[in-house]
């Protein structure tokens, strides 16, 4: 039988998705965000999720559902800030007290993400040495410079918008959709890209931007 | 006094900028700068989430919503551009390769303290994103930022009062009044706008300025800032 990584409906996925699951969400400025996977997850209905995103809660992303939906309890990101003086459905949460935060420099939480994809259990970056967020983490002097040590994050799925994907699960991006989602299919045991179209034809090699080999399925959503 | 309004001040920033640098320009004021960029001078715009020679705004109707800055602006891509991921990005960013990035700030100390990233507003998150590792690794931090607050209590300290984003990172200063440079003395001011004495810019800073011998007038251009 050949390989076929498409699918025409996700639910049937998800259901493996249980409670207390490290779900990890790309998307940066409107470009990126799986918004038909990210609605099909909070139908699926899994709680207690620590949710991985850039940004808490998005005007062009719909990360912020899961959170409505009660369905977090933790959120790592590099921006917890909702535009405008209202809070955001993240700040009402967090205010609360009913979700954690984990704030981290951008590239940090990037780079966290690509070690545990990596087989990198940790490794040192210089970024955040001597701010309030790396408190409590090891410092180590190389070469004259502090680094902080940083662990591998690893999730149990990652939902990621790319443009088109062939039957092998190889994906491409268009415009800036990347951002995280490379890294994060590599990060996390069940990786679903949403795209605006699949096709049986191979992609050719050169032009694939996230190999198959770190994609489980795909979907075709259209919408570009 | 002629203050600078924030056009203004990242027009001056922006004549700053030479041939062939690689620049990464923060959320606000800085995003300004590439707008005002000498004709015929090639600058590399580098965006956090991924883009490498930054264009300018897409024209209304050509707007793709899949290209975006990181100020999720709907961008175009100058030639010579590229497109890479959030990983290869801040490996640009934290190896080392980013000439100058471009910063708010709330405050900024005499040693070079940096702190823009927690204005501390009751029950708002916290907002990081890249600028934690542009401060700790871009070859040059500026920053353009209005002198005082609004009720005008000085941003240029001694020490920062909010959390730092980054230690004695700080080299360029511009402001709504002056252009200064941190040094090892301090805060060394170069050019101060017309109407401004230098005894009125001390009173409006929070830390001992130093005037450089050939300290001039900060002219700009009449830009009329909307926003």
């Amino acid at each position: 039988m050949a390989i076929d990584k498409r699918i025409t409906a996700v639910a049937e996925k998800l259901q493996g998705i249980k409670d207390g699951a490290t779900v990890m969400l790309s998307g940066f400025g409107g470009a990126g965000f799986a918004n038909t996977l990210i609605l099909a997850l909070r139908d699926a209905g899994p709680r207690d999720l620590t949710m991985v995103s850039n940004s808490a809660t998005h005007l062009l992303g719909r990360t912020q559902v899961l959170i409505e939906a009660n369905m977090v309890r933790k959120v790592i990101c590099s921006a917890a800030r909702g535009r405008g003086k209202e809070l955001s459905p993240f700040e009402e949460q967090w205010k609360a007290g009913k979700i954690e935060l984990e704030v981290l420099p951008q590239g940090t939480m990037a780079e966290r993400i690509r070690a545990g994809g990596a087989g990198i259990p940790a490794f040192y970056t210089p970024a955040g040495v001597g701010t309030d967020l790396v408190k409590g983490k090891e410092i180590r002097r190389f070469n004259g410079r502090d680094y902080v040590l940083e662990t591998a994050i690893e999730g149990d799925l990652a939902l990621i918008r790319g443009d088109l994907a062939d039957r092998f699960g190889n994906v491409t991006f268009r415009g800036t959709q990347a951002n995280f989602g490379p890294a994060m299919a590599t990060a996390c045991k069940l990786s679903i890209v949403e795209v605006f179209a699949t096709q049986a034809e191979a992609i050719p090699p050169e032009r694939v931007m996230l190999p198959g080999v770190f994609v489980d399925h795909v979907l075709a959503v259209g919408g570009r | 006094m002629a203050k600078l309004n924030r056009l203004q001040m990242a027009w001056r920033a922006a004549q700053d900028l030479q041939e062939g640098m690689v620049v990464n320009l923060g959320l606000g004021m800085p995003v300004a700068c590439s707008d005002y960029v000498p004709a015929g001078r090639e600058i590399i715009f580098q965006s956090e989430n991924g883009v490498i020679s930054a264009g300018p705004l897409a024209a209304p109707g050509a707007a793709d919503p899949d290209l975006v800055d990181a100020g999720s602006r709907q961008i175009t891509i100058a030639v010579g551009g590229s497109v890479i991921d959030s990983t290869a990005s801040f490996a640009m960013i934290r190896g080392g390769h980013i000439d100058v990035t471009l910063l708010g700030a709330f405050e900024v100390a005499a040693n070079g303290d940096l702190a823009n990233w927690d204005s501390r507003i009751p029950d708002k998150g916290p907002l990081v994103g890249g600028a934690m590792d542009l401060a700790a690794s871009a070859k040059a931090v500026w920053v353009i930022m209005e002198h005082t607050t609004r009720k005008g209590a000085p941003r240029l300290l001694d020490r920062c009062t909010l959390p730092l984003t980054a230690p004695a990172c700080v080299k360029r200063i511009y402001t709504d009044l002056a252009v200064l440079s941190v040094t090892p003395e301090g805060f060394v001011v170069h050019e101060i706008v017309p109407g401004v004495s230098q005894a009125e810019l001390q009173a409006a800073t929070g830390a001992k300025l130093h005037f450089a011998p050939d300290c001039g007038v900060l002219l700009s251009p009449d830009i009329a800032d909307a926003g």
